[in-house]
């Protein structure tokens, strides 16, 4: 697939959608520079570097880290199902409704099931899914899907939420935001209530104690996951860490560079089903660990850092190319840096071929990402595979033709002069690769200059001598 | 004696702006420097390698290590061109062991043109007159990928009559990313704009940066748009009397 070029002008060209972004991301920015700044986390690259290394020890044993998660989940009362596809999920979910009469069910966010487009699996049987996160509650009433991993309404100003509440619940036209927010709490609440299956996400599965971590600031994680009947939490295999204590890094990690908050308000540690002396908490807890293309990153020693990604979006907020663009011009729900790696990689280099050169390399991302994942470096990689996948296809002559000429007159320095003492070595070439048409569709074209710096050197040299 | 340095001007500013290799002359020739152009370099290879062509930018980069295999410092006008070579050329010859130990030689005496000055020549002041505000652009390779932030800033501090005005956005890319800026050239365009928006806050009239090549692509958009703002790279502020 070609880059969506009239979908991406479009967003272009909308100054509200473009200030909601901007001011959206910049505020993000701001608020994570604050918290881990030199004064307020001295050790914030320590942590950095130390989160690296125990995701890459955990990934390349995950293995034995996923078979001890399992063994501790089952221990503490509860099911964990190995799902291949996200079909195989919905799958699970589906029959275990039916058998317990459940009609209705209540989510938190998690992009992992937006991933496998859960919910629209469920509605096609019948069975009712509600986002309880507000943002995401939005969108679904929108039908639209995350436009942001961690803030996934955040092209949407107020006035776009008055208007969706109107349209889809009646509501009065209210752009007060308290006023909006207390208007949904007032829904869900009765849907918390109602349901009989309460389906989260995961931040973190800890190996050691068969516990899974959720983060979050609205509180509806909490009530998702302990009001109804039965929970089900969906991660991918790559969620696992290996120790409780590790979070003492990963979530001093993970609010302050999605949000720039040193904790969220909500960190909840779920161990299971209720216990015979404990009051609160489901009577049935299920661990859905899914696959969904992961194991096929890991064969790669070098992309296989990909799965160490915990979500926080700043790769995103920082994305010059992102803040543009806007979450929905990419084709995956994973939008973004993270998502140009990922996405590739999961659905193979052969689709959406332009998604690895949608970059400047300006390096932002990779300098923000809590877990340093090299994603400039990787992007060149897939951009590899790209170029070699499209001369396997003989598609992409005209490029591949461009630059072995570029490389033969770099290497030929007589031939390099000769067209340098033309003006044109790099004004033939380069617009070759990308037409100069392009460049100047947005730019005033620079002027060859009359003399090289060779030319100029050649000729000072002999004047001198 | 005075010490020998090798110019490398990259092929941007030897087919475009050859006025930053002149002024890089002029500036260490004024310092005591022997100043040394081997007449068969070319290019340091980036395009190819940022462009998913590795073999290309190999054949490229082991051009560019025989041009400079004598040379003690090889000083470069450009912090994304010095990264290339000081940075990635390791990547492309992870599989070449002899060309990767040539390599891993040859990356100490890769010196972008405003550290060299600092952490070799010694100076802050070089001497330059200039009279005018003028911002400073990061440049995304030099900044993230050789670290350099306050350098260049401290060379302009000294320039007699130059007001330093800083931008909000100084470190955000200002779009070019080599190909990235035929490729994508609306996004690109768009990104340089939010650049200058920045700028025009600042009340500069010059951007001074040392990459020639973001320079090209916020001038083009500065030209499109009729702006009263001109680019300049650093040396040739330095340069400047």
């Amino acid at each position: 697939m070609n880059a969506p070029e009239a979908d991406i002008q479009q967003s272009l060209g909308d100054p509200r959608l473009q200030l909601a972004i901007y001011t959206a991301t910049r505020r993000l920015i701001d608020h994570r520079a604050g918290v881990v700044s030199d004064e307020v986390l001295p050790y914030y690259q320590d942590l950095r570097n130390e989160a690296n290394a125990i995701k890459k020890h955990t990934i390349e044993n995950l293995d034995y880290y996923l078979e001890q998660l399992e063994s501790n989940v089952i221990a503490h009362g509860g099911h964990v199902v190995f799902c291949r596809t996200g079909q195989e999920a919905a799958d699970f979910v589906l029959d275990l409704a039916k058998k317990r009469g459940v009609h209705m069910l209540v989510k938190s966010k998690s992009m992992t099931s937006e991933e496998i487009h859960f919910n629209e699996r469920l509605e096609k049987h019948h069975l009712e899914a509600v986002e309880t996160d507000l943002g995401e509650y939005i969108l679904q009433l929108a039908h639209q899907r995350p436009y942001h991993i961690v803030a996934p309404a955040l092209h949407l100003t107020r006035y776009d939420v008055a208007d969706v509440f109107t349209k889809e619940l009646g509501a009065e036209n209210e752009v007060v935001i308290e006023k909006q927010t207390k208007f949904a709490r007032g829904v869900l609440r009765q849907k918390f209530l109602q349901a009989d299956i309460g389906v989260s996400g995961a931040n973190f599965l800890i190996a050691d104690s068969g516990a899974i971590v959720v983060v979050e600031n609205e509180g509806n994680a909490r009530l998702s996951t302990s009001a109804p009947r039965i929970h089900i939490a969906i991660a991918g295999i790559e969620k696992v860490i290996p120790r409780a204590q590790d979070l003492a890094v990963f979530l001093n990690l993970l609010g302050r560079s999605a949000t720039g908050q040193p904790l969220t308000v909500y960190t909840s540690f779920l161990s299971g089903p209720r216990r015979p002396t404990e009051i609160d908490g489901p009577d049935e807890f299920y661990l859905l660990l899914l696959d969904n293309g992961r194991t096929k990153l890991l064969q790669d020693p070098e992309k296989r850092q990909s799965l160490y990604c915990i979500r926080c979006g700043a790769c995103l907020n920082h994305c010059p190319v992102y803040r543009k663009i806007g979450g929905h011009n990419y084709p995956w729900v994973y939008s973004g840096p993270i998502g140009a790696i990922i996405t590739p990689q999961f659905h193979g280099v052969n689709e959406d071929t332009w998604l690895p050169f949608a970059s400047s390399l300006c390096g932002a991302c990779a300098e923000v990402c809590p877990v340093k994942i090299e994603i400039p470096k990787l992007l060149i990689k897939l951009r590899e595979e790209v170029v070699e996948v499209k001369r396997r296809q003989a598609a992409g002559d005209l490029e591949r033709f461009a630059f072995q000429l570029f490389a033969w007159i770099a290497t030929h320095p007589k031939i390099y002069l000769l067209l340098a003492s033309l003006g044109s070595f790099f004004f033939p070439i380069v617009p070759r690769i990308g037409p100069l048409k392009q460049w100047a569709s947005q730019r005033t074209v620079p002027e060859p200059a009359n003399q090289s710096f060779h030319q100029w050197w050649a000729s000072r040299s002999k004047g001198s001598s | 004696m005075s010490t020998r340095v090798s110019l490398f001007v990259t092929c941007i500013v030897d087919q475009v702006y050859p006025q930053v290799g002149i002024a890089i002359t002029e500036v260490l020739e004024r310092l005591g420097y022997q100043v040394d152009f081997p007449a068969t370099q070319t290019c340091c290879g980036q395009p190819a390698f940022n462009s998913g062509y590795p073999d290309q930018a190999r054949t490229i980069a082991r051009h560019f290590l025989d041009v400079f295999r004598d040379s003690e410092y090889i000083i470069v006008p450009s912090g994304s061109c010095a990264s290339m070579i000081s940075h990635h050329f390791a990547d492309i010859f992870e599989h070449h062991p002899a060309l990767l130990a040539e390599t891993h030689r040859l990356e100490p005496r890769v010196w972008e043109f405003s550290r060299f000055l600092l952490e070799v020549a010694g100076v802050e002041d070089v001497g330059a007159r200039f009279d005018g505000i003028v911002t400073y652009h990061d440049s995304c390779h030099a900044l993230r990928e050789l670290r350099i932030k306050a350098g260049p800033r401290k060379l302009l501090a000294k320039v007699q009559g130059l007001t330093l005005a800083e931008m909000d956005v100084a470190e955000e890319c200002c779009g070019f990313g080599g190909t990235f800026s035929v490729k994508f050239p609306e996004v690109s365009g768009a990104m340089a704009r939010t650049k200058i928006d920045s700028i025009q806050k600042t009340g500069a009239s010059t951007i001074v940066s040392i990459d020639s090549s973001c320079l090209m692509q916020l001038q083009g958009v500065i030209d499109r748009a009729g702006l009263p703002l001109r680019t300049l790279h650093l040396a040739e502020v330095l340069a400047s009397k």
